[in-house]
C-alpha cells in the first residue's frame, strides 16, 4: 500500500474513532447541469426502485441505468417548473406537481390537469400524494383530491375544513391519515375512516418567539409533513423549527437546543416515529432519536473552496466534526428521498446521491 | 381477458383498464389507457396485453386525431408502452402474432380537418391497419382500400396459425379482407422512412398485399379462426348469423343462423342500414363511421362545402334523441327524416340515398338508441351533497351578490325538460369568426359527461373549459362569480344528467 494512502486511512480512522456516537456516513455523488440535470435548482427528488425522479425548475428528470432523461413542456409536461413528485406504487405512474398544473406521466404519456381544464383547485401545485385511487394535491388555493376512477375532484379549503389559510404547501397521505402543511396555517389532518378534519396550530400564535415549547406545533408557517404511520407519529417542518407529535405529546426541535443546523426547514422525511431527516437552508440533518448529524459543504467560502462537513451532536450536546471527503451539492437542501440505505438529496445547486459507506461505520465498532 | 388468476377489462367510459383478482373477486388496480378503451388482445407468448380505443385522445382543437395502443406487461400488470397512432380514431380490434413480434390494429383514419366535400377523392375516411412490433421497430400504417372502392370500417382481426394471413372484417362493406402478411411486411420494408409515413394515404398500396375480399353477411364484426386455420367464423351483427368461411377456397362454406325471426322490426332493419356503407359513393362510409358503435367519435368535423374551416361542428350524441328536434347544431333540420335523408344524400354520401321505407327504418333505429346508464348517479337516485350544491347553482336566479340573472341566461331556462333542452336556438357567445351564425341549437345534456369535446364546434375539451375559457362575458349562463369549487359542484351535478 502506498504510504501516503495508508497515512490518510490512519488519520481518517482516528478521526472516526473519536466520534462519540455512530452516525451514518455517505459518499456523495453530485449531479448538476454539467452531467445531465436540466437545471441546478432541484425542488424535490422521488425514488421509485431503480428509477430516480428529480423535480427541477426546468423539467422532470429521470435517472435510470446511469443516464438522465429529461421531460419538458415539449414532451407534454404541463409546466417547466416541477415542485414535487409522487409515484403510484401500483402502476408506476408519476404525478408531477408544477407551477402550472398537475401532470400525470404514464408510460411516456402526459395527461395534464389545470384549473381551466379540470377541477384542480389552482395551477400552482406545491405537493402531490398518491393514496390508492385518490390523488391529493396541495395548491396555492387549498387542497384537492382527485378520484382517478371517476375523474371527480373535491376541494378542501376554508369553506369545508378548519383551514383559515388556504396556501397549502405540502401533503402526505397514509392509509389512515392525510396531512397538509398549510403555509401560515399549521397542520391539517384528515381521518380517512371518518372523513373528518382536524387542525394543529402553534399555541402561541404566529409569533416567531417560542413561548410554549413542546405544548404544540412549533410554528404556523409549515412547509412539510411526514407521517410515520406504523408508529402513528407526525413530523412537521416549519420555517421556525421542527415538531414531532405522537398523538399525545409534542416535541419541538430548534437550532438552539438540538442538532438542527437551522430553524429554516424545507422538508422533513421520517424513517419512523423516532428517526427523521430534515432539509434545511444550512444543510441536511439527521436525527436518530438521540443524536444529530449534519451533512453539507461548509457555509463559508466559494463553491470551489467549501470543504465537505459532517457535524455530529450527541445527546449531551457535545459536537464533533467528522472528517469527510464529500458533501451534498449545496447546503440549501430542498428535499430528499431514500433508496435502500442510500439517500437522494435535492439542493439549490444540484442533486446529490448519498451512497452509504458501511465499511467505515463497521470499522468503527 | 382472463389470464393466470386475473382478468383484464377495458373500460370504455372511464378510459382505463381494470385488473381483477379472480380469486378474491376484487379490482386490484386501474391502469391508465386512452379514451374509449375498447378491445384487448394477448400476445401469443402471454407477456403482453394490447388495448385499443374507439375514440381518439383529447387533443388541441382542430389538430389531427391521435390514438394509441396501450401495452400492458402481464407479469408486472403495469403499462409499459404506448404505441402512438397518428391521424387515427376509431381503432377496433388488435391482434398479435409471431410471439408478439408483430402486432396489428384495425383503424379508421378520419379526415375531419378538411371539408367533407371530396368524397370522390377519398377524403373522408381511410381504412387502414397500424402495424408495429419488433418486426418493424415502428408503427407503420397501411391502407386496405382500393383506388375506387372502400372497405370500411376495419373491425375484427384474425391471424392464421402460420402467421401468413390476416383476416379483417369490414363491417360496413359486408366483407372480410384477406391480407398476405409476408407481402405486406415486404412492402413496408421496401419503403423509405418517408414513404412509410405516407403509406396509409396511398390507395394503390393495398394491391401489393390484399389477396381477397370475401363477401359475408351483414355488418361482420368479430372473427375467430379454427385452431387449424381452415375455418374462419364471422359474426354478422345485423344478420344474426355466423358465416363459416373456407379459408383455402376463400368463400363462405356455410352460414349458421342464430334464430333470427322471419319478420324484422323497423329498428333492426334500420340498424342494418346504420352500419352499412353501401349507400355512399364507392362504399366510402356509413353512419357508424362517425357514430362509432352508435355513439360519437370525439371529433369535430368540417362537414359542408362552405370553405375550409367554416362552420366546424362537434359530433353529437344519438342516444335518446327522438324528442329533441330540431336537429343539427344550427337547428335547421326539423326532424330526423330530414337530418338523415336529403342532407345525408346531398352532403355526405354523394350517391344514392335511402328509399323512403329505408329512411323510415333508419330513423326508427336512431330513435330507439337508448341512453346508457349514468355512472355518476347514485343507485338510490339521490344527489350527493356536492351534486346538490351543483343543482342549486344550475337552478339559481340570483348571482352570489344578489343580482338577478336575466331569465334567458339562467341555466335551467334553456337546459330544461327531460333532455335538458328547450329545443330552441340561441346565441350564447360561443360563436367563432368562422361560424356563419353564432346562433346554435340548445343541446340535450343527457350523459353529457361522456360526450367530450363540447360546444357546437368541439372547441371545449372538457366541461370546465365551457366556462373557464369560453364564457368570458357570462353569456352562456352566469358563471364568472363562481369560485372554483362552486364550478366543480356545478360540473359534478351536470355529470349526473
Amino acid at each position: 500500500m502506498n504510504t501516503r494512502i495508508a497515512v490518510l486511512i490512519v488519520v481518517a480512522a482516528g478521526a472516526w474513532a473519536q466520534t462519540p456516537v455512530q452516525m451514518p456516513r455517505y459518499r456523495w455523488e453530485n449531479f448538476t447541469t454539467e452531467n445531465g440535470l436540466p437545471d441546478n435548482h432541484v425542488f424535490q427528488v422521488k425514488v421509485d426502485g431503480a428509477r430516480v425522479w428529480a423535480a427541477t425548475e426546468n423539467g422532470l428528470a429521470l435517472y435510470q441505468n446511469g443516464k438522465w432523461k429529461v421531460y419538458g413542456t415539449q414532451d407534454g409536461l404541463v409546466h417547466r417548473a416541477v415542485l414535487f413528485i409522487d409515484v403510484d406504487p401500483r402502476t408506476g405512474d408519476v404525478w408531477a406537481a408544477t407551477m402550472g398544473g398537475l401532470s400525470r406521466f404514464s408510460a411516456g404519456r402526459f395527461d395534464n390537469y389545470t384549473q381551466l381544464n379540470s377541477g384542480l383547485p389552482n395551477d400552482v401545485v406545491y405537493g402531490v400524494a398518491v393514496q390508492g385511487d385518490a390523488v391529493w394535491v396541495a395548491t396555492a388555493a387549498g387542497g384537492g383530491r382527485l378520484d382517478v376512477k371517476t375523474g371527480q375532484w373535491r376541494h378542501f379549503n376554508e369553506r369545508n375544513t378548519p383551514m383559515y389559510e388556504i396556501w397549502t404547501y405540502a401533503v402526505t397521505a397514509g392509509a389512515e391519515k392525510v396531512y397538509y402543511a398549510v403555509w401560515g396555517g399549521g397542520v391539517l389532518e384528515y381521518d380517512v375512516k371518518t372523513g373528518r378534519w382536524k387542525d394543529y396550530n402553534d399555541p402561541d400564535g404566529e409569533t416567531e418567539i417560542v413561548l410554549l415549547k413542546d405544548q404544540g406545533l412549533i410554528h404556523e408557517i409549515t412547509t412539510s409533513v411526514s407521517w410515520a404511520e406504523k408508529d402513528h407519529v407526525l413530523w412537521v417542518a416549519t420555517y421556525f423549527g421542527a415538531s414531532r407529535y405522537d398523538g399525545r405529546y409534542w416535541k419541538n426541535f430548534l437550532e438552539k437546543d438540538s442538532g438542527l443546523p437551522s430553524n429554516f426547514l424545507n422538508q422533513v422525511k421520517a424513517l419512523d416515529g423516532t428517526r427523521a431527516w430534515f432539509a434545511t437552508d444550512k444543510g441536511l440533518a439527521y436525527y436518530d432519536g438521540t443524536s444529530w448529524a449534519v451533512y453539507r459543504p461548509a457555509l463559508v467560502g466559494t463553491d470551489a473552496t467549501r470543504a465537505p462537513e459532517m457535524i455530529v451532536r450527541d445527546a449531551r450536546g457535545a459536537v464533533t466534526r467528522v472528517p469527510v471527503d464529500t458533501a451534498p451539492a449545496h447546503h440549501y437542501i430542498l428535499g430528499l428521498d431514500f433508496q435502500g440505505d442510500d439517500l437522494w438529496v435535492a439542493t439549490a445547486h444540484g442533486l446529490s446521491h448519498g451512497i452509504r459507506s458501511k465499511l467505515k461505520e463497521t470499522g468503527n465498532k | 381477458m382472463r389470464r393466470a388468476g386475473s382478468s383484464t377489462v377495458a373500460n370504455r367510459i372511464s378510459n382505463d383498464v381494470s385488473v381483477i383478482d379472480l380469486a378474491r373477486g376484487v379490482e386490484t388496480k386501474r391502469l391508465l389507457a386512452g379514451r374509449g378503451a375498447a378491445y384487448l388482445a394477448l400476445s401469443p407468448d402471454g407477456r403482453s396485453i394490447y388495448c385499443t380505443h374507439i375514440y381518439p385522445q383529447p387533443g388541441a382543437f382542430r389538430t389531427p386525431p391521435e390514438s394509441e395502443v396501450t401495452v400492458i406487461d402481464t407479469r408486472r400488470q403495469i403499462v409499459v408502452e404506448r404505441e402512438r397512432l397518428s391521424n387515427a380514431a376509431g381503432v377496433f380490434h388488435v391482434a398479435a402474432a409471431d410471439h408478439g413480434r408483430l402486432v396489428i390494429a384495425a383503424q379508421l383514419r378520419p379526415k375531419n380537418l378538411i371539408p367533407l366535400a371530396h368524397v370522390e377523392h377519398g377524403w373522408v375516411f381511410g381504412n387502414s391497419l397500424s402495424v408495429f412490433g419488433a418486426e418493424l421497430g415502428e408503427v407503420v400504417q397501411v391502407p386496405i382500400d382500393e383506388l375506387d372502392r372502400y372497405y370500411t370500417p376495419p373491425f375484427g382481426l384474425a391471424i392464421s396459425p402460420d402467421n401468413r394471413q390476416l383476416f379483417v372484417s369490414t363491417t360496413g362493406s359486408d366483407s372480410v379482407t384477406v391480407i398476405e402478411i409476408p407481402k405486406m411486411l415486404a412492402f413496408i420494408r421496401a419503403a423509405s422512412p418517408e414513404q412509410r409515413r405516407s403509406l396509409a394515404n396511398d390507395l394503390s398500396a393495398s394491391a401489393n398485399y390484399v389477396s381477397a375480399r370475401i363477401p359475408v353477411g351483414r355488418a361482420p364484426k368479430g372473427l375467430a379462426l379454427s385452431p387449424d386455420g381452415r375455418r374462419l367464423y364471422v359474426a354478422n351483427r345485423t344478420d344474426d348469423t355466423i358465416s363459416v368461411v373456407d379459408t383455402a377456397a376463400r368463400q363462405v362454406a356455410s352460414t349458421i343462423s342464430l334464430g333470427r325471426g322471419a319478420q324484422l322490426s323497423p329498428e333492426r332493419r334500420g340498424e342494418s342500414l346504420f352500419f352499412s356503407a353501401r349507400f355512399a359513393f364507392q362504399g366510402h362510409f356509413g353512419c357508424a363511421n362517425c357514430h362509432l358503435e352508435a355513439t360519437v367519435d370525439g371529433l369535430s368535423w368540417d362537414l359542408e362545402p362552405d370553405g375550409f374551416g367554416v362552420d366546424i361542428v362537434d359530433n353529437r350524441m344519438l342516444e335518446d334523441v327522438a324528442d329533441t328536434a330540431p336537429y343539427k347544431w344550427n337547428g335547421s333540420n326539423p326532424d330526423l327524416e330530414t337530418e338523415c335523408g336529403p342532407r345525408t344524400e346531398k352532403y355526405f354520401y354523394r350517391a344514392q340515398s335511402y328509399s323512403p321505407a329505408e329512411l323510415a327504418d333508419l330513423v326508427s333505429f336512431i330513435k330507439a338508441i337508448p341512453s346508457r346508464p349514468n355512472r355518476y348517479r347514485r343507485k338510490d337516485g339521490e344527489l350527493t351533497a356536492q351534486q346538490q350544491r351543483g343543482l342549486s347553482i344550475f337552478s339559481r336566479t340570483l348571482t352570489k351578490n344578489g343580482t338577478p340573472i336575466a331569465f334567458d341566461n339562467q341555466c335551467i331556462v334553456c337546459h330544461n325538460g327531460p333532455h335538458y333542452t328547450n329545443l330552441s336556438q340561441v346565441d350564447v357567445g360561443t360563436g367563432k369568426p368562422t361560424d356563419r351564425s353564432p346562433v346554435v341549437d340548445v343541446p340535450q345534456l343527457n350523459n353529457i359527461a361522456i360526450s367530450a369535446p363540447y360546444l357546437h364546434d368541439g372547441s371545449a375539451r372538457t366541461l370546465e373549459e365551457i366556462w373557464t375559457v369560453f364564457n368570458p362575458h357570462d353569456r352562456h349562463g352566469v358563471t364568472n362569480d363562481l369560485s372554483k369549487d362552486e364550478l366543480n359542484d356545478l360540473i359534478e351535478y351536470l355529470k349526473t344528467l
